[in-house]
């Protein structure tokens, strides 16, 4: 047989169909692989694993050094505190290793009865020592503890910390038994329950941070995954560095048949778009963040998914008050009163955020502030007036700063823009700092304005309140108001809660007057959550305690 | 002997500018402001002196750089403070083997997409076929992958569903990572061929294949593509290394615990010895290609020797 040649064209590719076979080939495998019936929510559901995004990558798993709010939403799945979260209130107690618990009359002097059948995730019972231990741990000056200050409740404390005393038996924390711890404060402290909630008072388990080093070691290997042991309602099962967190159920949990999951997976995702498709491709239950261009998109459309709630934080600008021209109390509050917080929260926050009347923001059965900051253009003209400049043209030029980040500067541009069509001040100058170079400036108080948040640690308004003081480490601002100090150390003993928030009122008050702050809005927390997770409730502190959270499928 | 004085030459030069690469590094991240233990809320000073003990930050800086050194020197990069509880030895050890095989996986990419490209396109040399191939490549060469990265995640996980759009484990998503990798270098990968290609087809010796009658793609595939190919193996030391150490845009959109992350956060963080570690790890991968490119060359080609 003869076979034809075919004619030869310059050029011209015969295997040219076989390139395109090849693709072809690849091609059809991708998409025959990737035809998924199910979602990994969808099997994780049914499987009860908790698929969360959790923001950053923990900095660890060690209740003594860290602080941030990813990290306890981990810490809160594996330890459990004396007291802990209400599954749908932010002002009840939940008993957590303790049963119960009381106070002495003036608050000084808190009793925890330990239940006896709480069980580490390897077995051990927990004891009332291992709090007096993780105590010492955290407050050792050795081991360093950046967030150790939040001991400072405990009698001595401080003075340990410091170095100042070397006994620790000196410092107001005993177990009498193995079932009764006994804290001696400093001073009365009615709200001291809230304060132990927070994840600088969980215990560790002393046989496991020693096996790998020194109690006052704070880079071992106890807290790697096969090593890490926890009394909460799960127990580390895997850690991998900016990929996941698993934590699976603790066996051994006092509570055991109340948890209904089986496990939850913490996912580090940083890049909030980047989570938000993760949310879409139906790999998560439930987003950390969603970002606030893409709230309205969920919005118009009813999105079942989309969450806001009222979240225990505040965001507001500091003022330097030693400098001219914030070293007017009059000016500052000229400029208060000029921001339009609505405008804000409506048109660059995008998430049903509160307009800030106080510094700190309303509990619901709890603290009110006063409200005292509101839009008052007439208002803010005149305290202008007051501070000595006849028009807005005569301020000289000041500057605020801010991280960098789109929606600060979005802020800092709208409230430039109120301060010149209100007051007429033309030259206010915006910048924004890189994070670590932000904080410095801060900290050396090198601003006229400065950008900031917080975050309260328990529900009490001392949260708020405590670090307007005369130098406290983070004010600030230079702000000192004799007064202010006075009233507040006042409070902490009034016995009667509705009198204690009246003298911290009048302390606000004071704040709020003499605005070395201006209060912009109250957060809220805006967030995906998947239809199939139950008892997921709105809490003001967002510490959703897992061992109710259920996952049911719609079908 | 000269080879083997040329590779000890160059060696040499290789670890006189690791030493430089590592001592500015050291420095500068000392120069930024802020350090690794301030954080938003105010630490105690106390509490401030006390860390900054701890880990040798309160003695002069010449001192810990040359402690620095010596613990180098065993291999020991220090600890992380924005990843408490990890070395920086283990933080490398699980981010880069992920960025280096969504770098090969890249390059692979890279290399098939690529390749037949560039020669398909050198066949039908300026033609309407030629210039649209290379139009397009050279759109590849200037949309960045922060563009391409999430148009493809949005494209074929979100509207297809033939990949996962985040995370690493069980995930399809370094698929993505390594497609955006891959059809950035691509475009240069096929220019590359495309011209090279060019240039032997243009010699006499297939000229005189042709005129023997040697089927095209015989005179493709057997004569020109040997010569062809090789400056893009020249270059593949140098894309590997890219591609590695330019994953961070990737690894971000992608949720992709690979190393460049790292490299970045640890910047932002003032997490001093992970941005020195890093740093390294980059610095020592670009200089490790190149001196095995320049070694290669040389071997292939002496006249790169002499002229050194």
């Amino acid at each position: 047989m003869i076979r034809l040649r075919r004619p030869i064209k310059q050029g011209y590719v015969t295997d040219l169909p076989l390139f395109g076979l090849a693709w072809l080939c690849i091609v059809i495998a991708v998409v025959t692989s990737g035809c998924r019936k199910e979602s990994k929510v969808d099997v994780a559901t049914r499987d009860k694993i908790l698929l969360l995004g959790n923001g950053s990558e923990p900095k660890a798993l060690d209740p003594h050094i860290v602080s941030s709010v990813g990290d306890s939403n981990i810490l809160r799945a594996l330890f459990e505190g004396l007291v802990t979260n209400h599954p749908e209130s932010a002002v009840i107690h939940e008993p957590g290793v303790a049963e119960r618990w009381e106070s002495n009359e003036d608050f000084t002097e808190w009793r925890f009865h330990l239940r006896k059948n709480a069980r580490w995730s390897n077995g051990d019972p927990v004891t009332a020592h291992d709090f007096v231990y993780a105590y010492n741990r955290i407050l050792a000056p050795e081991m360093a503890a950046p967030y150790s200050s939040m001991l400072y409740f405990l009698k001595n404390a401080e003075a340990f910390n410091r170095s100042e005393i070397e006994d620790f038996a000196e410092v107001g924390v005993k177990a009498e038994n193995d079932h009764l711890l006994v804290c001696t404060l400093e001073s009365p402290t009615p709200f001291f329950p809230d304060v132990v909630k927070h994840t600088t008072w969980l215990p560790v388990h002393r046989p496991t941070i020693e096996k790998f080093g020194s109690m006052t070691e704070a880079f071992t290997d106890w807290q790697k995954p096969g090593n890490h042991v926890s009394n909460g309602a799960f127990e580390l099962e895997d850690w991998r560095i900016n990929a996941v967190v698993k934590v699976r159920r603790n066996p051994y949990y006092w509570d055991a048949k109340t948890v209904k999951l089986n496990g939850i997976n913490f996912y580090p995702i940083d890049n909030v778009f980047t989570e938000e498709k993760a949310f879409r491709n139906g790999l998560l239950h439930y987003t950390y963040v969603l970002p606030n261009n893409l709230t309205p998109i969920y919005r118009e459309r009813n999105d079942p998914a989309l969450h806001m709630q009222p979240f225990n934080g505040v965001y507001f600008y500091r003022c330097n008050t030693e400098q001219a021209p914030t070293d007017n109390a009059d000016f500052r509050r000229a400029l208060a009163y000029a921001i339009n917080q609505k405008t804000i929260v409506e048109y660059i926050t995008k998430g049903d955020q509160l307009p800030a009347y106080g510094f700190t923001p309303p509990t619901k059965g709890g603290y009110d502030p006063p409200h005292i900051i509101k839009h008052d253009p007439e208002k803010a003209r005149e305290f202008l007036r007051k501070a000595g400049y006849e028009s807005g043209t005569d301020v000289p030029e000041f500057t605020v700063i801010f991280n960098t980040l789109d929606a600060h500067k979005s802020i800092a541009v709208a409230i430039q823009d109120m301060w010149k069509r209100t007051l007429g001040i033309e030259k206010v100058r915006i910048e924004n700092q890189e994070w670590k170079v932000y904080q410095q400036t801060v900290l050396d108080q090198r601003y006229d304005i400065a950008r900031a948040a917080w975050i309260g640690d328990y529900i009490d308004p001392t949260t708020f309140l405590g670090m307007w003081r005369t130098g406290d480490s983070n004010n600030n601002t230079g702000w000192s108001n004799a007064e202010y100090d006075r009233k507040y150390a006042e409070s902490f003993f009034i016995p009667d809660p509705e009198e204690r928030f009246k003298v911290l009122r009048e302390a606000e008050t004071i704040l709020l007057t003499e605005a070395p702050v201006l209060p912009i809005y109250w957060y809220t927390r805006v967030y995906l959550l998947h239809p199939d997770v139950q008892n997921w409730n709105s809490l003001l502190l967002d510490n959703i305690p897992y061992k109710y959270i259920d996952l049911k499928g719609a079908n | 002997m000269e080879a083997a004085r040329y590779i000890i030459s160059r060696l040499a030069q290789s670890l006189f500018a690791l030493l430089c690469i590592i001592t500015i590094t050291f420095f500068l991240a000392r120069l930024a402001p802020g350090g690794p233990f301030l954080e938003e809320r105010a630490v105690p000073p106390h509490l401030m002196e006390l860390m900054n003990a701890k880990y040798g930050f309160d003695r002069p800086l010449p001192v810990q750089y040359a402690l620095y050194l010596g613990s180098l020197l065993k291999g020991d990069l220090g600890p992380s403070f924005g990843n408490k509880g990890f070395s920086v030895n283990e933080i490398i050890a699980e981010g880069f083997p992920i960025s280096f095989f969504l770098g090969i996986s890249g390059l692979v990419i890279a290399l098939v997409i690529g390749v037949p490209i560039g020669i398909f396109a050198a066949t039908k040399r300026n033609t309407g076929v030629d210039y649209s191939l290379m139009t397009i490549a050279m759109l590849g060469i200037c949309l960045p992958t922060f563009v391409i990265a999430p148009l493809l995640g949005e494209l074929l996980a979100l509207k297809l569903g033939w990949f996962d759009v985040a995370l690493w484990e069980g995930s399809t998503a370094w698929f993505l990572g390594a497609l955006t990798l891959g059809l950035y270098y691509s475009a240069y990968i096929a220019r590359l061929t495309r011209g090279s290609m060019l240039d032997v087809l243009n010699q006499d010796f297939i000229r005189t294949a042709r005129a023997k009658g040697v089927a095209p793609v015989k005179v493709l595939f057997k004569h020109a593509f040997r010569g062809g190919i090789s400056p893009v193996v020249a270059y593949l030391g140098p894309a590997l290394a890219g591609l590695i150490g330019g994953s961070f845009v990737v690894e971000t959109v992608f949720g992709l615990p690979g190393l460049g992350q790292h490299f970045i956060k640890a910047a932002t963080n003032r997490d001093y010895w992970l941005i020195n570690g890093t740093v390294t790890v980059f610095a020592v991968l670009i200089l490790f290609t190149n001196f095995l490119v320049d070694v290669a060359q040389a071997w292939l080609d002496p006249r790169t020797r002499s002229r050194d």
